[in-house]
């Protein structure tokens, strides 16, 4: 099918492109590599007036180090993420996940934060940002902001970006020693996870010190599978493991689709914990 | 109308278009190169995989203004002088291809994980396919040519082919 | 020249002729076509599954930039007929009017009912958005049971009733006889579910009027040129001789194209009210509404047996859904199922009862295999339960029951005359190179320790008939045409050969295969043949592709012609060389004479004489071409077995494909390299129906798995490798020796697969799970079987 007709900005810089949003207000959707507003547009389930392109800014662009921190420039493709040598270092719990990404030509265009700020709750990297505990930094008329994962997927396909801001940076802080995995389970390759599970573990001295649990597509937002965190505190086994992720699913809402039932999923979002978790933890 | 230049398998074009304008009908369209057909509105199933500056994308699912400044090289772009590459003649002699239609967008999708991984293992094959929908092979010959043109050989392959097409048979 | 080839062509894994235009980009796909003045149609579809128009307002999409014309329903009534059903399989069938535009009432989601043509597919795209419509909703009509109730709301209220029609087939003992002499008597449920054929090619149409004539021509990505030339002819009341219908590149069918759509008749209608030429490209997710869908069947199926396992009867009673209309062979889809029930085994009862049944749903109609995939599914099923409950090898059950191979011909108790075959040749093959024994050794091991992901082996020993078909048979079927196939051969002065088929691949390679039969027989190299296919105007005479009948009817009819042509060279060899025919021996391509062989005339070299014609004596045409139509006598019968291997995580239900092999008998093969391709495609799909694929509607009617995002087509890291091999028992039909092998993979391996599944899970208390077989379904059956 085919887009409906929009007005087109390409802006040099975050400054014109933040400028160009704040002068088109709702009407405007942000292009970055287009990987899902282009579907969207063909669908004809969008009607922007004005199509923000911010694909050629090249700040925007890139990995760095900032201490005990990844600063992921938002336009970062999956393919460049995928294959950083600073991500597979330090947030490989990021690269795994984003490997399960759609597909080859998909991660060439895609980008990191246009997975973020499309804040689809069945996304792959919306669950892994929550985990990381990754912080996102929003250019606006009034400056930057720095917003946490937990407060920035707000509701179904929205995020805590107002329209006239731009996600500009993934700040990701280093989980270097931490076990980590994510677990995807979906019918086919190609197709969304009916449930993702993003899992990070330090262990000391036979034990896990601290684990960090997300979930995708178990509610309007990615969640935290919070329960389940502090039930693993100190977990010592597989057994222990198992009777934490039990409780995966409590003050989840998944819901129900083509592929899944919300009981299925919730019963999903257990049994993928316990896994990603004792591959996590390399206790399986 | 947007004003844009794109290179395309070698040559370059200068044209105003609606942004809003699909490279895929672009190049269809506009330049009639029709080697690139489309198959799907949610690019799942990757019949319109072209190359975009080194890297494999779905020309479906890029606007033609993305493409502004870079080059494409299409599935017309790949032969030289009538010289097929390593991947068309694979796809020929592993009998990897049927009605065809996903053949071009298999092929680039092919070559894009040659280039970075030139000798992939069956599994890394259909893994990096995996966006590439083919209805009528089942894709087992897909993935033994995609072998046989990294210089691998394929497990269990194809029924030894008969000489080329055009080979002269009489005594 | 040539001399003599030094290797028959049939039989050898020829590279294909196709491939070339197709691996460098210079296809022609319909959509592809441009030619002057080329104007694009769009189709405004209904978003209810059913309700009445009370208005269609397209003068604001006329308003629009670019936009030539706009059309409602009532615009074309006019001058435009009922879209043809061919197949009305009962004398008394519910046949309902099918306008190619809806005029007053909706009955699916997807059913046209305003036209825009523009002057480029965006600027049609957007006035369709302009159009006004009001809808009156009425009650959607979705369950095929309810559907059938005296108070159901009705598809077409004119007709008074849901129910299309019912077939029956009752043949041998009455089996309530049977019945009461059975030991074991198994009563089981099957669903097909509705699947979206997705040929990889969306459907598109070009018409290029010659309007100053009333001319025509018909470019459309079909398998039936021919076919749909006449009912073009007859919906839009264009006189065939008009019409030229092509179908260029056509990339891919699988059933769904074997069809005359709305669609093709609305861009003819348009372009003759225009005068310009235009063209309809269907967007994947449009076609998932307006291309038809296959399968849609429940199946209460009833076996009889005795304790030692042998079948006394089986009773099949089928709910089909027919959809909102009747398509090109909509009501004969299940009735092509009908006969292969029975499949490969011997008993003594058989009585079938189809009712077809009219939904709010895009209508059914060929899908791959056509009625037997959905046979073969509920025997092999079935058979599989029975030797569950007799406590049998599933393989032992069969060979306890099928027919031996020393006795063909075999008519079987549904009335078909099985010309050859050989069950357990192939089926030794099949289960030495599966390693059957040490999978069950396996497997019986797992199950001890109680593993969490369970290994399932599933059988299938299918036979299918193809090649359709017997054109009396199919009158007494009541289908409206015949069966036969058209080839000629055309011997061109310079020495090369025009193969003309009246078959219309898409795929499956006649470019290939057509030569290497024509090849053989006259003697002359492969590369000099062409064969020429999907185009009214230059192959005439046709009956098209569908039905694994290409190579059977129309590859035999290559085979006749070309042996004709060799007959009628000998007549003009045997002047040129002063012997008698007789005294001829032809080899190679040669005509030589018996005892002098320097005395010699290539084939090609008789043809440059008859285009001269100057030294043929009176009484001989100067030609040696040659055309002839086939049809056969009986139809073909591939079989096989197929194994399959899975593993089931009892935990989360996902099914991974552990192993699968399978040996079919598809007669002789003339490209063994073809063959194993559409093993492996049809394998694909088969697969893709037990486990991924589901066209899935909502409570209102509304098709919630319309893009490929949704409707799981699987890809090449979802799907294993096969184990193929053959075996060679010749059809006896045709001199070829020929079955088909185009469905025989579809057919075969969906209950291979969904055997194993439930083989896995039968430890588990686990005796059927619901195609396809999703993780959920799977998780929810072991959850149900231990509550």
């Amino acid at each position: 099918m085919i887009p409906p007709a929009f007005e087109y900005a390409r802006p040099a810089g975050v400054d014109e492109a933040v400028r160009t949003l704040a002068c088109a207000g709702e009407e405007a959707k942000v292009l970055a590599g287009g990987q899902s507003l282009l579907p969207l547009l063909r669908l004809r389930l969008a009607f922007p007036e004005l199509v923000v392109d911010v694909g050629r800014i090249p700040e925007l662009r890139g990995v760095r180090e900032d201490g005990d921190t990844l600063v992921i420039g938002a336009l970062t493709t999956h393919h460049a993420v995928l294959h950083d040598p600073l991500v597979r270092r330090h947030a490989g719990l990021l690269a795994a996940a984003t490997a399960t990404v759609a597909d080859p030509a998909v991660r060439h265009l895609g980008t990191l934060g246009g997975s973020l700020a499309h804040a689809d709750p069945a996304g792959d990297l919306p669950a892994v940002a929550l985990a990381l505990d990754a912080e996102l930094v929003v250019a606006g008329p009034r400056g930057r902001r720095t917003v946490a994962a937990r407060e920035f997927f707000v509701d179904y396909l929205q995020s805590a970006l107002t329209p006239d801001e731009l996600l500009v940076e993934v700040r990701v802080p280093k989980t270097d020693g931490w076990g980590f995995h994510y677990e995807k389970f979906h019918r086919v390759a190609q197709a969304w996870a009916i449930v993702g599970v993003a899992a990070l573990v330090r262990r000391d001295d036979g034990h896990l010190a601290e684990a960090r649990v997300a979930l995708a597509n178990m509610g309007s937002t990615p969640l935290r599978a919070t329960a389940t965190e502090e039930a693993l505190t100190g977990a010592d086994g597989p057994g222990a493991v198992a009777r934490a992720a039990e409780r995966a699913a409590e003050g989840t809402r998944p819901a129900r689709d083509v592929s899944a039932s919300p009981e299925y999923r919730e019963h999903l979002a257990r049994v993928l914990t316990r896994r990603a978790v004792l591959t996590a933890g390399e206790m399986g | 109308m947007t004003r844009i230049s794109v290179n395309v398998d070698g040559t370059t074009y200068e044209d105003d278009v609606e942004p809003r304008l699909l490279l895929a009908h672009y190049l269809r369209d506009r330049l009639g190169l029709t080697g690139t057909p489309i198959g799907c509105d949610t690019s799942n199933c990757g019949a319109c995989t072209v190359d975009l500056d080194g890297a494999s994308v779905k020309s479906c699912s890029v606007l033609a203004v993305q493409a502004d400044g870079r080059a494409v090289t299409t599935i017309q772009g790949l032969a030289k002088d009538g010289e097929w590459t390593p991947l068309q003649r694979a796809f020929h002699e592993q009998h990897a291809l049927q009605c065809g239609y996903c053949t071009p967008g298999m092929i680039m999708a092919a070559r894009d994980l040659l280039r970075e991984n030139p000798h992939p293992d069956p599994d890394e094959i259909r893994q990096a396919l995996e966006g590439n929908l083919c209805r009528c092979t089942g894709y087992q010959n897909i993935v033994r040519a995609v072998l046989a043109a990294s210089g691998q050989q394929a497990p269990g392959a194809a029924p030894a082919p008969g000489p080329e097409v055009g080979e002269e048979v009489s005594a | 020249m040539t001399g003599q080839a030094v290797e028959r062509e049939v039989g050898r894994p020829r590279l294909r002729k196709e491939d070339a235009r197709l691996i460098t980009g210079q296809t022609n796909w319909t959509d592809n076509i441009q030619v002057a003045g080329l104007t694009h149609l769009a189709i405004l579809r209904s978003p209810m599954a059913h309700a009445r128009l009370t208005r269609v307002d397209v003068s604001p999409a006329l308003r629009r930039p670019g936009v030539l014309a706009a059309f409602s329903g009532a615009d074309l009534a006019e001058g435009l007929g009922s879209l043809p059903c061919a197949w009305p399989v009962t004398e008394d069938i519910v046949l309902p009017d099918h306008p190619p535009i809806a005029v007053d009432e909706v009955r699916y989601a997807g059913d046209p009912v305003a036209l825009v043509v523009a002057r480029d597919r965006y600027a049609a795209a957007d006035a369709l958005e302009a159009i006004e419509v009001d809808y009156d909703p009425l009650p959607p009509v979705l369950d095929l049971e309810t559907a059938l109730a005296p108070d159901a709301p009705l598809v077409h209220a004119d007709k008074g009733t849901n129910r299309c029609y019912t077939w029956p087939l009752v043949t041998g003992e009455t089996f309530e006889a049977v019945r009461d002499r059975a030991e074991v008597i198994l009563k089981r449920r099957y669903h097909q579910q509705r699947l979206i054929p997705n040929a990889m090619e969306p459907r598109s149409v070009v018409v290029t009027p010659l309007a100053a004539s009333g001319e025509y021509t018909v470019y459309s990505a079909t398998q039936i040129p021919h076919i749909l030339r006449i009912m073009l002819s007859m919906v839009t009341g264009v006189p065939e001789h008009k019409l030229r219908v092509i179908a260029p590149d056509v990339g891919g069918g699988f059933g769904s194209k074997l069809q005359v759509y709305g669609e093709e008749a609305l861009t003819l209608a348009v372009a003759r009210k225009l005068g310009r030429p235009v063209k309809w490209t269907e967007s994947r997710s449009e076609g998932a509404l307006a291309t038809h869908h296959g399968r849609g069947m429940i199946q209460d199926v009833e076996i009889a047996a005795t304790g030692e396992g042998r079948l006394l009867g089986l009773k099949v009673d089928l709910l089909a859904d027919m959809g909102a209309y009747l398509m090109l062979v909509t009501p004969g889809i299940p009735i092509l199922g009908a006969f292969m029930y029975p499949a490969i085994y011997k008993m003594d009862a058989y009585a079938f009862h189809c009712t077809g049944v009219f939904t709010t749903r895009t209508p059914t109609d060929a899908y791959r295999g056509a009625g037997r995939p959905e046979a073969t599914f509920a025997i092999e099923r079935i058979m599989d339960e029975l030797a569950a409950e007799l406590g049998l090898d599933p393989i032992e059950l069969r060979r306890r029951n099928w027919i031996r191979h020393e006795e063909f011909p075999y008519t079987g108790i549904a009335g078909l005359t099985y010309d050859s075959g050989d069950y357990e040749a192939a089926t030794d093959k099949a289960l030495a190179l599966f390693g059957y024994d040490d999978l069950r050794a396996e497997q019986r091991e797992r199950n001890r320790r109680g593993d969490r992901v369970r290994l399932g082996i599933g059988v299938s020993t299918y036979t299918e008939m193809c090649g359709l078909a017997p054109s009396r048979v199919l009158r007494d079927l009541r289908y409206a045409a015949g069966g036969w196939e058209a080839a000629s051969i055309r011997m061109l002065p310079t020495g090369k050969v025009e193969v003309v088929t009246g078959t219309s691949p898409h795929g499956q390679g006649h470019e290939t295969c057509w030569s290497q039969i024509a090849a053989d027989v006259l003697g002359v190299p492969f590369e000099d043949v062409e064969v020429l296919h999907g185009d009214t105007k230059a192959a005439p005479q046709g009956m098209d592709t569908y039905g694994s009948r290409s190579l059977a009817v129309g590859g035999e009819a290559v085979h006749r012609a070309a042996r004709t042509v060799v007959e009628k060279a000998r007549k003009v060899a045997a002047h040129l060389l002063e012997a008698s025919e007789q005294d001829l021996e032809f080899s190679g391509g040669v005509f030589s004479v018996k005892g002098s062989p320097e005395a010699r005339r290539t084939i090609q070299e008789i043809a440059f004489e008859t285009f001269t014609n100057h030294d043929l004596p009176d009484g001989i045409e100067p030609t040696i071409n040659a055309e002839h139509v086939v049809d056969p006598e009986n139809f073909s019968y591939p079989h096989g077995t197929h194994l399959c291997a899975v593993e089931v995580d009892t935990e989360t239900g996902r099914t991974r494909i552990r192993s699968y092999v399978c040996v079919d008998d598809v007669g002789r093969a003339v490209n063994p390299m073809i063959v194993e391709g559409q093993v492996h495609g049809g394998l694909a799909q088969g697969i893709a129906q037990a486990l991924y694929e589901e066209a899935v509607y909502d409570d209102e009617g509304n098709l919630v798995t319309g893009t490929l995002a949704d409707y799981l087509v699987p890809s090449a890291a979802d799907l294993p490798d096969f184990v193929t091999d053959r075996t060679e028992t010749p059809a006896t039909s045709n001199a070829l020796g020929v079955k088909g092998v185009g469905e025989a993979g579809t057919i075969a391996s969906t209950p291979a697969v969904v055997n194993a599944v439930v083989d896995a899970l039968r430890p588990l208390g686990v005796h059927d799970v619901r195609m396809p077989c999703t993780p959920e379904r799977v998780w929810r059956a072991v959850k149900e079987a231990s509550a």
